[in-house]
């Protein structure tokens, strides 16, 4: 289904928002060496709109509790049995992914993987925004604790940080982002818009802030620049974001650095 | 493998380790190690690859589990410099970044960064370079700066000199020795340098598969003792060349 009227100012802010999480959460996940196992991840929330549907619920709700429910399994197993966090994404991952293909199907299944402009009601509005701000408040807050940790565990541990209960909050607030996106741009692509400006920044960026900051304003400049030229292009809005996102990605590969 | 006696230290005990076993699957990396260091001393941790020395320390500060008593004394706080990190060389991480993030873990002033620069003689202007493209010796500096951060009582350093020249390995142990005599801080390192160890330990703790031996550097930097721990003949030059 191609739309082709701008969406509405309070979908546009709520897609700002969540694509200014997504910046954030993607700069860290970048410099844990997470960028498949991110994008892998997002696809974990497929079960949940399955589910969501079926029962008549909100899908950005199941999607919440299935993100959830697979965050603290692969948290679990990592902790258990020491697995690489990035084989434990794939085996739940794949589940969740051949789970949520039985339970959705059509055009459910294509607006679920690749999201659909709508005009979010009240109560939506209110738990988007309240989530981008719990997810930016946890990284910029945390923030320190994340550089140190990704550094070396070993320091994390002798810094007094609780890394596994770090580990564990920062996979809840990378689950919580995908949820945001759901409903814009769908599992698939809120996953690669996650990680693709980040990317980005991490190429250009030669310190830590210089990096947030240019993931955050790729991941915003592509969603806003993407909404407002899909319907004029007659395209989709999502896959054009994240088309976008990759334009910039390799035009900022142009740019020589000097390390 | 046997431990030697708990000592009786004249000095008040920094750390007191008591029975310590370490198993990796059914690999007993570690088995009933005993050992006790007073505070504001130097031990020196000596010893053939692969004989848990690297270990010994992951279970000294809890990132490995263990069998048996690590007592640290009340009010501890242990500064880390870890063998080797594997660092990606494009990684947009400053040395300022990654003191700036201990600094506000540690509740420390903003000010503190530039005087614990000086103490470990890094340049700022080398800190504010990614971190991924220091020298081995301004990076283990940098790792001395965030573990001086956090104000430790004792400092593990996990062969403090390995990719450094000679030069700056003198350098850096001469910087050790000059930071305990300030601060009276306890220091427990790992090394391969037994001239340096012989120099600047206190008392040397030496593992094996075989075992285990403890004592000043003048008793166990003996030939026959460091053939025996190494299984080979080791050469090193005391301060008195006569070695």
């Amino acid at each position: 289904m191609i739309t082709t009227t701008t969406p509405d100012a309070s979908a546009l802010l709520l897609a700002l928002a969540g694509s200014a999480a997504a910046g954030l959460v993607g700069s860290v996940a970048v410099l844990r060496r997470m960028a498949l196992a991110s994008d892998a991840m997002s696809h974990v929330a497929l079960p949940g709109v399955g589910l969501a549907i079926l029962l008549h619920l909100n899908p950005v709700l199941g999607a919440l509790a299935a993100l959830c429910v697979g965050t603290l399994l692969i948290w679990a197993v990592e902790h258990k049995t020491r697995l690489p966090t990035e084989a434990i994404i794939g085996v739940v991952f794949s589940a969740a992914l051949a789970i949520g293909s039985m339970l959705t199907s059509g055009d459910e299944l294509l607006e679920a993987l690749f999201g659909a402009p709508h005009t979010p009601g009240r109560t939506e509005l209110l738990l988007g925004f309240a989530a981008a701000a719990v997810v930016t408040v946890f990284i910029l807050r945390a923030q320190s604790r994340l550089v140190i940790t990704l550094v070396s565990e070993d320091l994390a541990i002798t810094a007094g940080i609780d890394v596994p209960r770090l580990n564990l909050l920062f996979l809840l607030a990378f689950s919580l982002t995908v949820a945001l996106g759901l409903r814009y741009l769908g599992v698939l692509l809120m996953g690669s818009l996650i990680i693709i400006p980040a990317a980005t920044a991490k190429h250009l960026a030669r310190s830590l802030r210089s990096m947030r900051a240019i993931a955050v304003v790729t991941a915003m400049a592509s969603t806003l620049i993407g909404t407002l030229a899909a319907p004029r292009l007659g395209l989709e809005t999502g896959p054009l974001i994240i088309t976008i996102a990759a334009g910039i990605f390799f035009v900022s590969l142009l740019k020589r650095t000097d390390r | 493998m046997s431990s030697p006696p708990l000592q009786q230290p004249l000095h008040p005990v920094a750390l007191a380790v008591e029975h310590l076993s370490v198993s990796f699957g059914r690999t007993r990396v570690i088995a009933d190690l005993s050992f006790a260091v007073p505070a504001g001393k130097t031990m020196a941790i000596i010893g053939p690859n692969g004989s848990g020395k690297t270990v010994l320390f992951k279970a000294l500060i809890g990132a490995v589990r263990a069998e048996g008593t690590i007592r640290w004394a009340p009010g501890t706080a242990i500064g880390y410099v870890p063998q080797k990190l594997d660092i990606e060389r494009d990684l947009p991480l400053t040395g300022f970044d990654f003191l700036n993030a201990k600094a506000d873990i540690a509740a420390a002033p903003r000010d503190a960064i530039p005087q614990t620069l000086a103490r470990v003689d890094l340049p700022e202007a080398v800190a504010r370079q990614p971190i991924g493209t220091l020298s081995g010796g301004q990076f283990q500096r940098l790792l001395l700066a965030f573990a001086l951060m956090g104000r430790p009582s004792v400092l593990l350093f996990d062969e403090p000199t390995a990719g450094v020249d000679e030069p700056g390995e003198e350098g850096i142990y001469a910087l050790f020795r000059r930071l305990q005599k300030a601060e009276g801080l306890t220091l427990l390192l790992i090394s391969h340098e037994l001239s340096l160890v012989y120099r600047y330990a206190d008392t040397v703790l030496c593992l094996s598969r075989r075992h285990t031996c403890m004592g000043p550097p003048l008793e166990i930097l003996t030939p026959e003792r460091l053939q025996d721990v190494y299984g080979q003949p080791m050469k090193y030059h005391d301060h008195n060349d006569n070695a």
